[in-house]
């Protein structure tokens, strides 16, 4: 078993009265993609948000490769190389794959030595080399975001986060606004992740999705870990059960 | 618009050459433009003359320039409506300032010099206080620009006590006004040639009805600020994260700009050239108005939406805004040259702008109809 790369012990968190998640242990090897499956409400979102420093654990410490990044803000925390991509994406759907892929970073040069301006030639062709290793190709690097696929949109999505060096990738029902071989080929990019050495959580309520990709299932249930179970073990049969409480 | 989905990707592809279409929605405004142009020139007298299209590149600048800050607003999914006052505020300003440093016998270039500055500076308080509103407190940008033009509309007759214009501009001070105003860096003279700066003092009357300004100050002046505003929308890093707030605030965040500062920034930018606007008008007109720039707001908002950007933010560019303007100026000149009467210019105007939300909704419905294909 390789050394886990996230680490989270004891996390807590109510809001009001209600107990969200209950001294929940989780953790993620390198290389590894973890499906966190549970019904809604279960306290999925909730314990990622503890890591992705969006929320602060009442109790329970997170650390990432040694570190203990417990209650950092976001930003410290995307810094360090967790990734989080929500099922919105947080793209500029108005413009085109290199500057989604630069967004806020871009890169510049300047013009007659003097002016800075923004270098749309090089961003493209690094932002295809990112997608190049994604094994993934966009036809024109000049199409506005909005003119490609939802697949192709959630591949501009994770290619950016390789680029800027992700170190564990979190993604928050990828599949689920996606048409049928769209979702495969996002399936094909967490293996190619995985391939990679990028340890993957993917939250998602397809049972079908998580069997395909997933190496190990953490099921959560009222806040708490009722399974944590390898692939090979696991049947559909017996994560239903768990997320329904029937086990 | 919807378009039928029963069809095959094939049949679709047959309806529409989407790159034609593509061309003809960016650039319709373009072609809107020269067939105007082409048009008063066939039926209107007098309307295809250098002198003429001098004259309707004057005019076009108060629009030109208040479009240019109101550009960036839109796309970024906002609006001011507050920069028609602004003008007036800038305008009234400028003038009392000059008037009242050259009655109390400063030097009258160094009073306009002073005047300018005021007038620029006090232009940015609305805008700053926009965009704080809008980026700070979350006030929709319709409602607090609206909010602020009621203030700075009543700011700017404070200032001419509710006065039509600055009273007691003294003749030396409009003189110099006017040498900018209404000068021009080259002329022509017929019979004469041309002539940089100024025009010669022994100019015969009759000769002066036929002189051509070739390069009006006001145009040269609009000019400058298009190319900078336009360079740093289209190249510059501040630019693109325009364009990024407009595509989705949320993304923009997220990537770690700073949406809030760059929202002020862009409202101020939108009161600086409504304050230009407003210096040049009072330069033009050599009186300091409060109204100056009541009527040109919608048509500013005309110019930048007939030139292709679009209301919901996200898209759009100077040089639009640029043929937009153009459009508007051109459609009030020939319209006067045609002896039409001047009510109609509204109605003409009106159905302009309709045509071109028609066309960007076109663009907008090809490119969902490409995607779903």
């Amino acid at each position: 078993m390789p050394e886990p790369v996230l680490t989270a012990r004891g996390i807590s968190k109510h809001f009001g009265g209600l107990t969200a998640v209950d001294d929940v242990d989780f953790e993620v090897s390198a290389g590894e993609v973890v499906a966190l499956l549970g019904d809604n409400g279960a306290g999925k979102s909730t314990l990622i948000k503890c890591i992705s420093g969006v929320y602060r654990p009442e109790t329970g410490h997170v650390s990432f490769k040694g570190a203990d990044i417990t209650g950092h803000a976001p930003a410290d925390i995307r810094q360090r190389g967790i990734e989080t991509i929500y099922q919105d994406l947080a793209l500029a759907e108005n413009l085109d794959v290199g500057a989604n892929v630069f967004l806020g970073k871009e890169l510049t040069r300047r013009l007659l030595r003097l002016l800075p301006v923004t270098d749309d030639q090089r961003m493209r062709s690094e932002a295809a080399g990112a997608l190049d290793q994604l094994d993934i190709h966009i036809p024109s690097l000049k199409q506005k975001l909005v003119n490609l696929s939802g697949g192709q949109r959630q591949a501009v999505a994770i290619a950016r986060a390789l680029y800027w060096q992700a170190q564990l990738m979190i993604m928050d029902e990828p599949t689920a606004a996606l048409a049928v071989p769209e979702q495969r080929k996002v399936l094909a990019l967490i293996r190619s992740l995985r391939e990679s050495g990028i340890p993957v959580i993917l939250i998602s309520h397809t049972l079908h999705d998580v069997m395909a990709v997933a190496d190990r299932l953490v099921i959560m249930r009222r806040g708490q870990v009722v399974a944590n179970i390898p692939r090979a073990e696991a049947s559909e049969e017996l994560v239903v059960r768990h997320i329904v409480g029937a086990a | 618009m919807q378009l039928p989905s029963k069809l095959g990707a094939a049949q679709r592809q047959s309806l529409v050459d989407s790159r034609f279409i593509d061309f003809l929605t960016k650039s319709w405004s373009y072609f809107f433009l020269l067939g105007l142009v082409i048009f008063f020139s066939l039926t209107g007298m007098g309307f295809f003359s250098v002198r003429n299209f001098a004259s309707i590149l004057t005019t076009s600048t108060l629009i030109m320039l208040m479009s240019i800050g109101q550009t960036y607003v839109i796309i970024t999914a906002g609006i001011d409506l507050s920069i028609g006052w602004t003008v007036g505020l800038s305008s009234v300003t400028t003038a009392r300032v000059m008037r009242d440093l050259a009655e109390s016998g400063n030097d009258v270039a160094y009073a306009m010099l002073v005047g300018v500055f005021a007038g620029l500076l006090v232009a940015l308080i609305p805008g700053l206080v926009n965009g704080v509103l809008v980026a700070k407190i979350r006030v929709p940008p319709f409602i607090a620009t609206l909010g602020m033009f009621g203030i700075v509309r009543g700011a700017a007759f404070l200032l001419t006590d509710g006065q039509q214009v600055v009273r007691g501009l003294s003749a030396e001070l409009r003189e110099s006004l006017r040498m900018i105003g209404n000068g021009s860096l080259l002329y022509y003279i017929p019979d004469r040639g041309f002539e940089w700066f100024a025009l010669p003092a022994d100019l015969p009357p009759q000769q002066l009805r036929l002189v051509s300004q070739l390069l009006p100050y006001p145009v040269i002046i609009t000019a400058l600020v298009v190319l900078v505003f336009a360079f740093i929308l289209a190249r510059s890093k501040f630019g693109r994260h325009t364009y990024v707030i407009g595509g989705s605030e949320e993304a923009a965040r997220r990537s770690g700009i700073n949406v809030d500062r760059h929202l002020i920034i862009i409202y101020i930018i939108c009161g600086l050239t409504a304050g230009i606007a407003g210096v040049l008008h009072l330069f033009r007109f050599t009186a300091g108005a409060p109204q100056a720039g009541e009527a040109a707001l919608l048509s500013s908002v005309a110019a930048v939406v007939i030139g292709g950007t679009n209301l919901f933010g996200g898209e759009g560019d100077i040089m639009g805004a640029v043929v937009g303007s153009l459009i508007i100026a051109v459609l009030q000149t020939g319209l006067v040259i045609l002896n039409i009467e001047s009510i109609w210019q509204f109605i003409v105007v009106g159905v302009v702008i309709i045509i071109a939300v028609l066309v960007n909704q076109l663009q907008a419905a090809l490119e969902r109809f490409q995607s779903n294909a």
